[in-house]
């Protein structure tokens, strides 16, 4: 089957046409669990939700389980700057369909889930899901909603609280059965590589991080959207069409993310390259900050959020969140405490790795990391003055 | 020994295995909230706490074992096997004694529950704790009520020096202040 | 630390800590030590960076008699070879 040309595979989708589905992409095979896993092996397929874990590792691990799994697709996007996955689904949900079809096929699944946001309008989703035999179910979102063991225990009818990952949800999630949550990206994703294979899929994007991915560019951009472009791009050229202003840096991954300073614009979007800003694509979110716009005060505003968006069960969380913007706001404001960005580290350090889910690690990450890039700066706001306000002044 | 003399010796068992056990289960209340609390007491620490409100707590069960059974080879108590069941059903002050069946029901479920803890897990441990702070009124009033030394002074003493303990414990267990376990922080989401 | 069984095989035993229990009651780190303190908030913080920390030989009896202590069952032990 050959692929039709082009990189837009996923966003050029016919909506809920599904005939027109199939005469676009081809009929959806129905390979066996061992062909399956063969062609996502050999297409180095990772999770396009933000954790970018090795597809293959999963479908293994929820195969190798005695009972007959549960197929989870994850559309909840909890990370307020993405609209991937809403965009996605509105424009290609049968390939989405497709990557659940062919999973609960292989597996045997017991059951096919499609978990969309709840305040969003999915009714056109929902009855294309229907007609096609998959459960979509409506569900409360949240920044941390989305995350696997969160989103399986709505599922149970429980909130949307991370559960401890002593057991995973690939060994016991929905009714205690083997659960295999996958973005709805990767899904997508998976449904090309099952029709067109593997060596097509390795044939775009980069050795190590091949395939294309789905980018929600906002900010300071005259064009902010959706746009779909090959893995191990680089970040510039992603950025040309949405037309970025004057750029001090680009936050890569969402609020979990890190930056990418404005000199830096030059790094290719892999794990590889990405690992010196101490960062990885994530979930495809980039997010361009203005030279006039205070980075102190927008990482002072992004920590408020994260901090009001702990599930508030695990305590260094609960508490070390709120420590974390609180001293970012002083700093912002042009407190003059030279202890300020020690004291902010010392709290990252302490959040990380202790708590239910990567909620404090991730939060801790893009704290740092503002630290970090941006050290003139608030070198700058403890000496009294901010160079953004300057350069509003002067424009 | 002759046969009245064991039946006395019997009597004196249960009754004063009786009134220990009480003692034991005021140990076990106020050393209870002293562990929720989350504060050590001196030479303890927070594990010492807890470690002898379960001592106190078994070392009661033990001993209202051996008061249920010296109780019911005593003719004297006419205790039988029913009563230690279903209450308000023996012959001997019925009422009184109902206290003391319910009190081992309740006791018996408590303490079976929180032997098996891990297997049932913490919202279902907790929830029956909870009847620990009925178990142990109930349990007092059977022994102000029941058996020879109702009204004596020594054991309208013990039983003052009782409630005085968990009346200061509970009170202590209802401030404020307490459930921060002596931390500035916000109040977790639990289960 | 791993220590060696009768049979020659590694054991390395790990104490894992159920963030979604977790009240700081305390008992853990004052029966652990050397393996873990206590943060800012009274919850327990490993010492060496550990997620779940290597408990070593020496310290299983107290390992088991924190994972009994803790008064919410937020603590277990596990084999992690």
């Amino acid at each position: 089957m050959t692929a039709p040309p082009g990189t837009r595979l996923l966003l050029d989708g016919t909506g809920a046409d599904h005939a027109a589905h199939l005469a676009r992409y081809g009929a959806l095979p129905r390979p066996g669990l061992a062909d399956l896993l063969a062609a996502v092996h050999h297409s180095g397929l990772t999770g396009r939700g933000g954790a970018g874990f090795p597809t293959e590792t999963k479908m293994r691990a929820v195969a190798a389980g005695s009972r007959r799994p549960v197929i989870v697709g994850n559309g909840l996007e909890g990370e307020p700057l993405s609209a991937k996955d809403a965009v996605l689904l509105g424009r290609n949900p049968h390939l989405v369909l497709d990557g659940l079809e062919l999973l609960a096929r292989a597996l045997r699944a017991r059951r096919t889930v499609l978990a969309v946001p709840a305040d969003a309008d999915t009714s056109a989703v929902g009855s294309v899901g229907r007609a096609r035999g998959v459960s979509v179910v409506p569900l409360a979102g949240g920044f941390v909603a989305g995350q696997e063991s969160a989103l399986v225990h709505q599922l149970e009818g429980g909130p949307p609280t991370p559960q401890d990952p002593f057991t995973r949800v690939t060994e016991s999630g929905v009714d205690g059965r083997p659960t295999l949550v996958l973005n709805v990206e990767t899904l997508a994703q998976l449904a090309l590589v099952a029709r067109y294979g593997a060596a097509w899929f390795r044939g775009i994007g980069s050795a190590d991080d091949p395939g294309t991915s789905l980018f929600t560019i906002s900010g300071s951009v005259r064009h902010p959207g959706v746009v779909e472009a090959e893995r191990g791009s680089i970040l510039r050229d992603v950025l040309a069409p949405a037309e970025p202003m004057e750029a001090s840096a680009v936050l890569v991954g969402g609020y979990h993310g890190a930056w990418v300073p404005a000199s830096g614009l030059g790094v290719r979007l892999t794990a590889r390259d990405l690992a010196a800003y101490g960062v990885s694509v994530g979930a495809g979110v980039l997010h361009v900050l203005d030279v006039r716009a205070c980075p102190v005060e927008f990482a002072a505003e992004v920590a408020d959020y994260l901090a009001s968006e702990s599930t508030r069960q695990c305590g260094p969380c609960l508490n070390g969140l709120p420590r974390m913007a609180t001293d970012l706001r002083r700093l912002a404001a042009g407190v003059r405490d030279n202890a300020l960005p020690g004291s902010i580290r010392r709290m990252s350090r302490l959040v990380t790795g202790r708590g239910a889910c990567a909620h404090p690690d991730g939060s801790a990450r893009f704290v740092a990391s503002t630290l970090d890039v941006f050290r003139g700066h608030v070198a700058a706001h403890l000496e009294g003055w901010c160079p953004s306000a300057q350069r509003r002044a002067a424009s | 020994m002759n046969g009245a003399g064991l039946n006395e010796a019997l009597w004196a068992l249960g009754r004063g295995t009786g009134v220990v056990a009480l003692v034991m289960f005021t140990v076990a209340m106020v050393l209870g909230i002293a562990s929720r609390s989350g504060r050590p007491l001196p030479g303890l620490g927070r594990f010492g706490v807890s470690d002898l409100h379960r001592t106190a707590s078994l070392t009661g069960v033990g001993l209202v074992a051996v008061h249920l059974t010296s109780l019911l080879f005593d003719p004297f108590a006419q205790l039988r096997l029913v009563d230690l069941v279903l209450p308000f059903l023996a012959s001997y002050r019925p009422f009184w004694l109902g206290l003391g069946t319910l009190a081992v029901d309740t006791l018996a479920v408590v303490a079976v529950v929180s032997l098996l803890r891990v297997r049932v897990g913490p919202r279902v441990f907790r929830a029956v704790h909870w009847a620990t702070y009925a178990l142990w009124p109930v349990a007092l009033t059977h022994a102000l009520g029941s058996g020879t030394d109702r009204g004596t002074l020594w054991l309208r003493a013990v039983a003052a020096g009782c409630v005085l303990a968990v009346v200061v414990a509970v009170g202590w267990r209802l401030t404020p202040s307490y459930a921060e376990r002596g931390w500035s922080r916000h109040p977790r989401r639990t289960a | 630390m791993p220590v060696r069984a009768a049979e020659g095989c590694l054991v390395t035993t790990r104490l894992h800590i159920d963030w979604t229990r977790c009240d700081g009651h305390g008992s853990c780190a004052e029966l652990l030590p050397e393996l873990l303190t206590v943060d800012d908030f009274g919850f327990p913080l490993t010492r060496f960076a550990d997620r779940d920390p290597v408990v070593p030989p020496r310290d299983e009896d107290a390992a088991r008699h924190a994972v009994r202590s803790c008064p919410v069952m937020a603590l277990r032990l596990y084999d992690a070879s």
